[in-house]
């Protein structure tokens, strides 16, 4: 019944319905805002519903039993790393002693919040074995940009004006080279060898004077760990070129090594997906960019500084690779993610890698026999199926994806990475019980004897879903995406 | 560890099921020299009533004003029922909508989000939202290049927020991207310095502000026509939280709306989260960087949203995408659209008229004082210039320690002014009693 609720809010809407309440203006007899002149005025009239407080918290109440995040349950999204999202941190964001701070307080009025920056940055910089961290990129995709501002400026203000390429394996991530291109940068694409690791012998013929860098995850977009890493960091060192560490994959070795230690000269992370800050159903999440020793003028400006009496500032530093956000970053997502460090303590964030670890071989072990695994082995923290085993029932990556949902679940991310046709990627967490996994296990082989057995039901599912398979064809051929456009 | 739900029964049991014997053997591939073999330098962890204290601490060291300062971000009035509502772990702890059939509820309001974006800035078209509005600013100056093709070079107005000049900048020198400056005429673009440097006929994009930095609603009154006759995309960087009583950027004829929708009741927060918006006309939605969110139907005809236009994107498109952009600002779009849905048009018209009016108030006064006059003689909305005949800091340092921030200093002698709806008379009084007493 919950879930049937089909309104928009503009159909909630009746004219003369109020949901504000706001002081009397006092002044408007004095100061009247019809004095603007009226060639600066609006003539059109805006179309926003007339709703009720109520009917709004109602309505969007509503929308919400139509969602699944990761408090609903289990989210083994590959490459999102949906773990838990304490409430505490939340609690902490909300402290009205940062939420109401403007930006352009004097540093002295804003020395709790410069200390929660600078803490931040400082912790980051010690798990991931680099020497200064930014915290303004907004997400892992705006890190990334930054991340490779920075390598071109390095290069650039040496001088070396020839280093335009930058390396990706043909595995990353859509980001990874469309960030490159943003930052002006030509892709070379790095092939893999046929257990998913970047292939040392098709690099070295690609490093010369006119390579920027080299972007890559560890462990990759496979779950496998690059184990010549030590060999790939020397070539790309001795032809002049920076590596670059996609931090979306930080989950699967928090603790246990760090990205600085395995050669990587600048890297990004995302505090929504390691350091347990909500998703927000797309975001606002926060993209910190790290780098090493000897770099550290070339990150984004602000920066956040320390003098000697232990007094918080903030400088622009004039050889910064630019201004990338329009102050610190998304500084809410900020303390949550230092409140998640507190939390853990030295003592625990070096448990989080294994344990995230742990519980991808647990489900990785216990599916492959019904699951076509390509890659044998031990994987990091996460791990990618090549569609079911048993390859005659027709039945797609996308169906078992659709039936996941019918049982709770939500699915894997499918078809990436591109190397499979039918990638199902698998990513527990942490966070995740025993009892959770085995549930999901069970749910997983249920599906592929479905997919034997009565292969319709899987490829017409989902059934128990607010909504069923949709349209996307004529979404995208006629797109309404406004209420007006809607209603034609 | 309250975050690790495992038992130690647990872990030898999936231990054995992997195949391992410790869970050192989970690393057994990983170079020996690559370990990390020491303590972290980190605290030990705090308790949830320890970390509750801790951060009680540290808010005492920030200095809570009363806040008269704008540029770019505004101390707004926020419903109560915003926080509980977005709070609710069905929208807080989802991710992008990759599966519709389970994320209607986000899909949705950002399809109402959408909407309404589109109704207060004129435009056909908006995306799922983006990071802040100096990105989407740079956002736009990207959707120019790209759309003329063989043009690199964009002009920005001498007026502009020099947060979202500066972001516009950087991306543009990393892409060879030339920004050049229009200049200021009394404290508005000049007009005709924009026409002649229109005339070499190879601007892709001209980028304005509304209101500009000073508060001044500017008069664009002509520019449309002048951009549109040399091929220039006229963008508009507007504050949608005035929309409701300004011209629309449409209304000005603007081809790409683009800016923060902090005004919309989001919370300062020292500078994030915010969301910014980037919109546009029919003609040039696949050049839109970003998600977007669509209507259509499911196989039983039942009305649903979907994520559409995916083939601009990065995922699809990689290196040839329009944008680099994965995410949005999802929740944050929420936040914006349950403000409008609560204020409607003429909550954003009375929390307008309210500004203004303590504002001009507030102007006024400071003049009367004689310690400042207005540095441009031109119509404002709720930010006004101010030259100040004691310096600019001085003034900032007194009402400081009075518990009220001042403004923001823009040059020694002088201030930016800015009043919401949340400033009260009182407030406004004792800020000008200060002021005079210097």
């Amino acid at each position: 019944m919950i879930r049937n609720y089909d309104k928009l809010i503009f159909e909630l809407s009746k004219e003369g319905r109020v949901g504000y309440s706001l002081p009397k203006n006092e002044l408007k007899d004095r100061y009247c805002i019809c004095n603007l002149p009226d060639n600066l005025k609006r003539e059109s009239k805006p179309c926003l519903p007339q709703v009720t407080e109520f009917d709004v918290v109602r309505h969007y109440t509503n929308l919400s039993n139509k969602n699944f995040g990761v408090d609903t349950g289990f989210y083994p999204l590959g490459s999102c790393t949906m773990k838990y999202n304490p409430r505490l941190n939340e609690e902490i964001a909300a402290l009205p002693a940062f939420a109401t701070l403007h930006p352009e307080v004097p540093v002295e009025a804003a020395q709790g919040a410069l200390e929660v920056y600078y803490n931040l940055a400082a912790s980051l910089a010690e798990i991931s074995g680099l020497s200064a961290f930014t915290l303004n990129p907004y997400a892992g995709a705006h890190g990334e940009l930054t991340g490779l501002m920075i390598m071109r400026s390095y290069h650039l203000q040496r001088g070396d004006t020839k280093r335009t390429k930058v390396i990706v394996p043909d595995s990353a991530h859509g980001t990874n080279p469309a960030s490159a291109a943003v930052c002006g940068l030509e892709i070379v694409e790095v092939k893999s060898t046929a257990n998913g690791t970047v292939d040392v012998e098709d690099l070295k013929p690609l490093l010369d004077d006119t390579i920027a860098g080299i972007m890559m995850t560890n462990p990759n977009t496979l779950g496998i760990f690059e184990t010549e890493i030590p060999e790939i960091a020397r070539l790309v060192h001795e032809c002049g070129g920076l590596l670059y560490y996609d931090g979306a994959n930080l989950n699967a070795v928090l603790g246990k090594c760090r990205p600085g230690d395995m050669g990587f000269d600048i890297m990004h992370i995302n505090l929504h997906k390691t350091f347990s800050t909500p998703h927000g159903g797309g975001g606002p999440g926060d993209g910190p960019v790290g780098v090493r020793a000897g770099l550290e003028h070339l990150l984004p400006n602000p920066q956040v500084k320390k003098n000697a009496d232990g007094r918080y500032y903030i400088e622009n530093d004039a050889l910064s690779a630019g201004n990338v956000s329009n102050f610190l970053g998304n500084f809410g997502v900020l303390l949550r993610a230092y409140t998640y460090i507190l939390t853990l303590g030295c003592e625990n964030v070096k448990m989080v890698g294994p344990l995230a670890v742990l519980n991808a071989n647990y489900v990785k072990e216990s599916l492959k026999d019904v699951y076509y695994l390509p890659i044998e082995g031990v994987c990091k923290h996460e791990f990618v199926f090549d569609g079911l085993a048993d390859k005659s029932t027709g039945v797609t990556t996308l169906d078992i994806a659709k039936r996941l949902l019918d049982y709770g679940y939500h699915a894997p991310t499918i078809y990436f990475p591109l190397l499979f046709h039918q990638s199902i990627m698998i990513e527990p967490t942490e966070t995740e019980s025993k009892e959770t996994l085995d549930e999901f296990i069970a749910v997983m082989r249920l599906v592929a004897k479905e997919a034997l057995e009565n292969p319709d039901i899987v490829k017409n599912a989902p059934y128990n879903t607010p909504v069923r398979r949709l349209d996307e064809t004529t979404a995208a051929r006629f797109p309404k995406t406004t209420y007006k456009q809607l209603k034609g | 560890m309250k975050y690790f739900p495992h038992t130690q029964q647990d872990i030898e049991q999936m231990l054995s099921v992997a195949g391992l014997k410790s869970m050192d053997d989970l690393y057994g591939e990983i170079p020996q020299q690559l370990l990390f073999n020491r303590e972290f330098d980190l605290p030990e962890a705090m308790s949830e009533v320890e970390i509750r204290k801790f951060f009680e601490t540290l808010g005492k060291k920030n200095s809570q004003l009363v806040c008269f300062a704008g540029a770019g971000v505004e101390d707004h009035y926020s419903p109560s029922v915003i926080a509980p509502v977005i709070s609710r772990g069905e929208f807080l702890t989802a991710y992008t909508p990759y599966q519709p059939e389970i994320s209607q509820g986000t899909l949705q309001y950002i399809f109402e989000y959408q909407s309404m974006i589109c109704e207060l800035t004129g435009m056909d078209v908006t995306n799922a939202s983006m990071y802040d509005g100096t990105t989407a600013t740079a956002e736009a100056m990207m959707m120019c290049v790209a759309i003329a093709k063989k043009r690199n070079k964009v002009l920005v107005s001498a007026t502009m927020n020099p947060r979202v000049r500066s972001v516009v900048e950087t991306y543009a020198k990393y892409q060879g991207v030339i920004v050049e400056t229009i200049a200021e005429k009394d404290g508005v673009t000049d007009l005709v310095d924009l026409e002649s440097k229109l005339a070499g006929d190879d601007v892709a994009g001209v980028i304005l502000a509304q209101p500009n930095y000073y508060g001044i609603v500017e008069d664009y009154t002509g520019v449309a026509d002048m951009c549109h006759a040399r091929k220039a995309m006229f963008v508009m960087n507007a504050k949608p939280s005035a929309l409701a009583v300004l011209k629309s950027p449409a209304e000005w004829g603007a081809d790409i709306a683009c800016g923060d929708a902090q005004s919309l009741g989001i919370p300062m927060c020292y500078g994030g989260p915010y969301v910014g918006y980037l919109a546009c006309n029919s003609a040039n939605v696949r050049k839109l960087p970003g998600r977007i969110v669509g209507a259509t139907t499911d196989v039983d005809g039942k009305r649903a949203f979907v994520l559409t236009l995916q083939a601009r994107e990065q995922h699809i498109r990689r290196e040839k995408a329009n944008s680099n952009i994965c995410s949005n600002q999802s929740l944050m779009a929420l936040y914006v659209t349950m403000y409008m849905s609560v204020m409607g048009e003429q909550g954003l018209k009375d929390a307008c008229s309210l500004s203004y009016s303590g504002a001009h108030y507030l102007a006024d006064a400071l003049v009367a004082t004689g310690k400042c006059v207005m540095a441009f003689d031109k119509p404002f909305f709720n930010e006004f210039a101010v030259k100040t005949t004691v310096p600019a800091q001085k003034i900032l340092d007194t009402l400081a320690s009075e518990g009220i921030l001042g403004g923001v200093r823009i040059a020694d002698d002088m201030l930016l002014v800015c009043v919401t709806e949340q400033r009260t008379k009182e407030d406004i009084d004792k800020f000008v009693e200060t002021v005079k007493n210097i």
